[in-house]
């Protein structure tokens, strides 16, 4: 695999550069500033929120709002806060990923280095799985769930995103492994590798950048679902149906200061992910030739 | 029946035959070369031998086992490829003992044999290396080193040359040369290149359109081709192929041709039996060395016939100086000593090694045997 050279840069003056520098700098200001004004505003007590100035900065610094929404804010019909349901969406999000991401390097590996007869027809129909929306699928959904007994459970919600993520990480795998010579797969067979270990032995070390590619994309989309997760997550509901239940009641007065801590706390794992992983992430997108 | 029995092979993908009949046997130890322009089978059948490809019909045996239908880790063969197939993600030593490690040889036969094997390809040094961080010829002796540790009946090459510039070409061409020499194994070796056929090879098989075009010792290859392609196909230049009409004249065959100013010139056969072609056209064909000024000609040749004609161009190649000039409508080239006297423009007496000569039925482009 060569690496994608990251010297593209037009050589500029010094002038240019500041310039630059500046109209980024600026851009960079104002894409943060809702996150600003979130993190300024759960810090602050509800007085200050419906009292003062949505910009300026907490005269009373408390992290009620954030026990609040952590563990007693009132969700649904229960005061439980999100904790429940954080642990829920971490339940459902670990496995579907995990899953979803080694059935797509296996459908890579077999569509790419052990093709049959009728192999493309077979990747067409899985690259269209990327293109049905959700709402159609809920209803056959539905019943399938119900049938194997696992309506309103957190494997139903695992099943679910499993299945739909297998067209997305299929199509990284299965680009990713084209451009992998067959040849090194044919001298491990001569070598005497089998099956799951030329997998595991060649191709997997190789698969750095599209599996972080793939962990990110998946558990963005699986973290972030509302329809799946509303529709079919019953008693065991994730974070986002909770953080929408928290913040649509229409009893009681509005905790914004609680609404944004609730908010943050449903974002923090996806941020998580693209801080400690993104830098991989443009680099595998390249590498894979899939244009995200 | 021979230590590596290729016995009527075919290979089809659905209805499309594109290997036919194929019938190769070779003796332990031999430097067995495929050679012919791409899509000519020669890979495919290379595969069907290792056990990549599937045999459609007839059997390939190895020390008179028929392996069809084995698994390649299981014919006891082993294969350096053109890209050298070197797994990037594992050090040297890691990429030659691969093999030994998932046949289950122990660690310290394994290390035993990765340091004899490392000894003999000289890269004890760079064991510790990733393949990214080698040059091609390193990668080149990896890839063999990958191979020989395996001590395989047979050992197969897939053009592996080819992706090394001109000189390291050479410079592995004669290495390999000399590690068949000193090991003596039996090598069935694919490439494009017919240089590196003629020097590596005990016996090559030339390959066209699927079929086997002629089997044998470079020396028959080149001096008795079987037909039109493999005469133009082996050599460099390629040997002349000149229209011809057979003269009988007082029992004795000569071959009409029409020099550059369209006048007739004999030039007469050294083999007799072309007398039955009396009146009638066929090829004419004669390697460029056979065509030389009257001094550079072959003193052992029983049948030196001069011809004069007109030079059109010349090409001093150092070595050689390479003269066109036009036969019979078709431009030959002869092959002169560097430092002949030969001007373009010049009517040049030349002189032809008739013995050399061969003639070609031009129906069927085959070789009138003599």
């Amino acid at each position: 695999m060569s690496a994608v050279s990251q010297d593209t840069a037009v050589n500029t003056g010094r002038i240019a550069r500041t310039f630059i520098y500046l109209l980024l700098l600026l851009f960079a200001l104002f894409y943060l500033l809702p996150l600003y004004v979130m993190v300024v505003n759960s810090l602050k007590p509800l007085s200050e929120v419906t009292g003062g100035n949505m910009m300026a900065l907490p005269q009373t610094w408390t992290l009620e709002a954030w026990k609040s929404a952590w563990s007693t804010a009132q969700i649904g019909v229960s005061p439980t806060g999100l904790e429940p349901y954080f642990l829920n969406s971490i339940l459902m999000v670990v496995p579907a990923v995990a899953i979803s991401t080694v059935i797509g390097a296996l459908n890579g590996y077999v569509l790419t280095k052990w093709r049959f007869r009728y192999d493309t027809i077979v990747f067409g129909l899985m690259l269209f799985s990327c293109f049905i929306p959700f709402q159609i699928v809920l209803i056959p959904m539905a019943m399938v769930l119900g049938k194997l007994g696992l309506a309103g459970t957190v494997p139903g919600l695992v099943l679910v995103h499993v299945v739909y993520g297998i067209g997305f990480t299929t199509l990284y795998y299965r680009n990713y492994y084209a451009t992998f010579p067959t040849e090194l797969v044919r001298a491990a067979q001569i070598d005497g590798a089998g099956f799951f270990r030329i997998f595991w032995r060649i191709l997997l070390p190789i698969s750095g950048p599209i599996t972080v590619v793939s962990v990110i994309w998946q558990f963005t989309n699986i973290w972030n679902d509302f329809l799946f997760g509303v529709s079919f997550g019953g008693t065991s509901q994730p974070m986002t149906a909770a953080l929408n239940n928290l913040v649509q009641s229409s009893t009681g007065v509005k905790e914004y200061n609680v609404h944004f801590a609730g908010a943050i706390i449903a974002a923090l794992p996806t941020l998580f992910v693209y801080i400690v992983a993104g830098r991989y992430f443009v680099r595998g997108l390249m590498a894979g030739s899939v244009k995200g | 029946m021979g230590f590596l029995d290729i016995a009527n092979v075919t290979k089809s993908y659905g209805k499309l035959e594109v290997l036919h009949r194929v019938d190769i046997s070779i003796e332990e130890g031999e430097f067995l070369v495929l050679v012919g322009p791409s899509g000519c089978g020669k890979s495919t059948l290379l595969g069907m031998i290792a056990g990549l490809e599937g045999i459609s019909s007839g059997n390939i045996s190895i020390k008179g086992r028929v392996i069809n239908g084995v698994h390649p880790s299981k014919r006891n063969i082993a294969m350096v490829f053109q890209s050298y197939a070197l797994y990037p993600n594992m050090t040297v030593a890691q990429n030659i003992t691969f093999g030994l490690e998932m046949h289950g040889v122990p660690k310290p036969e394994r290390d035993k044999a990765l340091g004899d094997v490392a000894k003999l390809l000289q890269i004890d040094h760079l064991l510790d290396r990733k393949p990214g961080q080698l040059s091609g010829g390193q990668r080149q002796r990896v890839a063999m080193g990958r191979a020989l540790v395996r001590d395989p009946d047979v050992f197969l090459f897939d053009e592996p040359l080819s992706n090394l510039d001109a000189k390291l070409r050479v410079d592995m061409r004669t290495e390999i040369k000399k590690l068949h020499e000193k090991l003596k194994t039996t090598i069935v070796y694919v490439t494009h290149d017919q240089i590196e056929a003629m020097t590596l090879s005990t016996r090559i098989a030339v390959m066209y359109k699927g079929y086997i075009q002629q089997l044998g010792t470079p020396k028959e290859i080149y001096d008795t081709p079987a037909n039109v392609f493999v005469a133009t196909f082996m050599g460099s230049p390629a040997m002349n192929v000149i229209p011809a009409k057979v003269v009988v004249t007082d029992g004795m065959p000569y071959a009409e041709v029409k020099d550059a100013k369209g006048a007739a010139q004999h030039l007469r056969f050294s083999q007799q039996n072309l007398t039955a072609w009396d009146g009638r056209e066929i090829l004419l064909g004669i390697r460029p060395e056979a065509i030389t000024d009257p001094e550079g000609a072959d003193r052992k040749s029983n049948n030196i016939v001069p011809l004069i004609n007109d030079v059109i161009v010349t090409e001093p190649a150092g070595s050689d100086t390479f003269v066109t000039m036009s036969l019979s409508g078709k431009d030959v080239i002869a092959r002169m000593r560097a430092d002949t006297d030969v001007r373009a423009g010049q009517r040049f007496d030349f002189a032809v090694n008739m013995d050399k000569a061969v003639a070609f039925d031009p129906s069927t482009e085959e070789r009138i045997k003599p």
